[in-house]
């Protein structure tokens, strides 16, 4: 718009649209007493207008200028309170069923792992040894690791159930095992999240021959309670000799490795703080 | 606009149809080739977007007089993540599943150019009517859309429709077809088929040659 240095008399194609605009305001605002010649800018003929011609012709130009600011505010004001309350509204009215659609998730990967299951009670293995009950649905404190003790129809311990997750091909591989006190042994998983490749990856849900791993994979304590005795994981397709040893499934031996992972690393740190503890567990209701 | 009823049908079908966003704009490719797995995973996504769709374009819409040029893709923008906000906590409290299933494609809802799109082209220029029967268009176009990948896919990838079992237990999946090239193979394969219907269209109204109408 501001284009002083316009030569004035020739008017160039481009100018001539602003020449026109100028023009037409010029007439009507500064007059000829100015007289700023053809191209002249609107904006610096305002100002100096706005010294010499009366108040009143200036006003249309001035108030249009000062009113955005408040009704951005104003507009964007309103739109954050409408789209909060919408917000609010919509947490509170999903709360109840979200809370029982994650209560429900996490009860079905529990008896899926421990079918003899009938209820479940939630613990934290805390950083020092030990085990509390769990309390409240924020986040365990930091060091403690977060398991299920499900209790049979009968009330007895009917086993512990414990997350655990490790890297995969595409990202990491949650799964939920079920640990056997009695043989103490891993005697089932289930997979909590996982992005795998599906055909190849996601075999680890449906493999029979590899499920079959977790119908007692050995995951005895040392003497001293304090690691595992041997170290959970998978090995090659055809290779496993031991109990501790996870049969990967050929052509997805990452994802494979992954569950090998998650279970030992979980079972590493649960299990030294679990184990002492039993009696515990066994006693309750 | 005097006769309502054929303006609002024509509203409806411009997404639908004339301007569909997957085959004709080609938008929103990053949620199309993304959840286009499974037909129950297309169909969900497609509804999703058509709610914050509808809801954000009548929003947009009623606030078009009250909103300052210069603060209008921020009023856009908050009330479009407003309605994917009520979308995704709808999508948690029906099914956990779905909602993993989708994984961060719901929340990138806010995102789609689609609804942007829509919210500056037309909801921002017209009544709350007409804008929400042009989103709903809009809407259940795009649903087509995933509609017609999922289930491609779905069938060559898997062998299943709604997750029940096509073929018997001989089949064996065509499984890229639910990796991301399948995305694009499938993705292509119907823009050569809706180009190819929009040419022949084209032809036949005007009578003329192929390279006449190259450009259509």
């Amino acid at each position: 718009m501001t284009k002083n240095d316009n030569p004035p008399g020739p008017l160039s194609t481009k100018g001539g649209d602003n020449g026109s605009a100028a023009g037409a305001a010029s007439g009507f605002v500064a007059g000829p007493a100015l007289g700023r010649p053809g191209g002249g800018a609107a904006s610096a003929k305002a100002e100096d207008g706005a010294r010499v011609i009366p108040i009143a012709v200036v006003q249309p130009a001035v108030v249009s200028p000062t009113s955005p600011t408040a009704a951005m505010i104003r507009t964007l004001g309103l739109v954050s309170a409408i789209c909060g309350l919408i917000i609010v509204g919509a947490y509170q009215g999903t709360y109840d069923a979200v809370a029982a659609n994650k209560r429900i998730a996490t009860e079905r990967a529990v008896f899926k792992v421990i079918p003899a299951a009938q209820s479940i009670a939630e613990y934290v293995a805390l950083p020092g040894g030990g085990i509390a009950p769990r309390v409240g649905a924020g986040d365990t404190a930091p060091g403690g690791v977060k398991f299920f003790a499900a209790y049979d129809a009968g009330g007895k311990l009917a086993g512990i159930a414990a997350e655990g997750g490790a890297k995969g091909y595409a990202d990491t591989v949650r799964i939920m095992f079920g640990y056997s006190p009695d043989c103490q042994c891993v005697v089932g998983i289930g997979v909590v999240a996982m992005r795998e490749t599906p055909g190849i990856g996601d075999k680890i849900i449906t493999d029979k021959n590899f499920l079959a791993n977790f119908n007692a994979l050995d995951v005895k304590l040392k003497a001293d309670l304090s690691a595992l005795a041997n170290e959970v994981k998978a090995v090659k397709h055809g290779a496993k000799i031991n109990p501790w040893q996870i049969d990967a499934i050929a052509g997805a031996t990452i994802t494979s490795r992954a569950v090998g992972k998650a279970i030992n690393d979980s079972a590493q740190v649960l299990l030294p703080r679990l184990v002492p503890n039993l009696d515990k567990l066994r006693s309750k209701s | 606009m005097n006769s309502s009823t054929a303006v609002t049908w024509d509203e409806f079908m411009e997404g639908v149809w004339r301007q569909n966003p997957v085959f004709v704009m080609v938008l929103g490719m990053c949620p199309t080739l993304a959840v286009t797995v499974s037909v129950v995973n297309a169909l969900s996504m497609g509804v999703s977007t058509m709610l914050v769709l509808i809801a954000s374009c009548g929003l947009v819409s009623m606030m078009r007089n009250i909103t300052p040029k210069e603060v209008r893709i921020a009023v856009y923008i908050v009330i479009i993540a407003t309605f994917v906000t009520v979308v995704d906590y709808a999508i948690q409290a029906i099914s956990l599943t779905l909602y993993d299933a989708l994984g961060a494609f719901i929340q990138l809802i806010v995102v789609n150019c689609i609804i942007l799109g829509r919210a500056e082209a037309h909801a921002a220029k017209n009544p709350p009517l007409p804008a929400m029967i042009n989103a709903a268009g809009m809407g259940v176009g795009f649903t087509i859309g995933l509609l017609a990948l999922g289930t491609v896919r779905e069938i060559l990838g898997a062998g299943t429709l709604f997750g029940a079992a096509l073929f018997g237990a001989q089949f064996q999946p065509w499984v890229i077809m639910v990796l991301p090239p399948g995305g694009f193979f499938v993705l292509g394969a119907w823009l050569l088929l809706f180009s190819w219907i929009a040419r022949r269209k084209l032809r036949k109204q005007r009578g003329a040659p192929l390279e006449a109408t190259q450009n259509a």
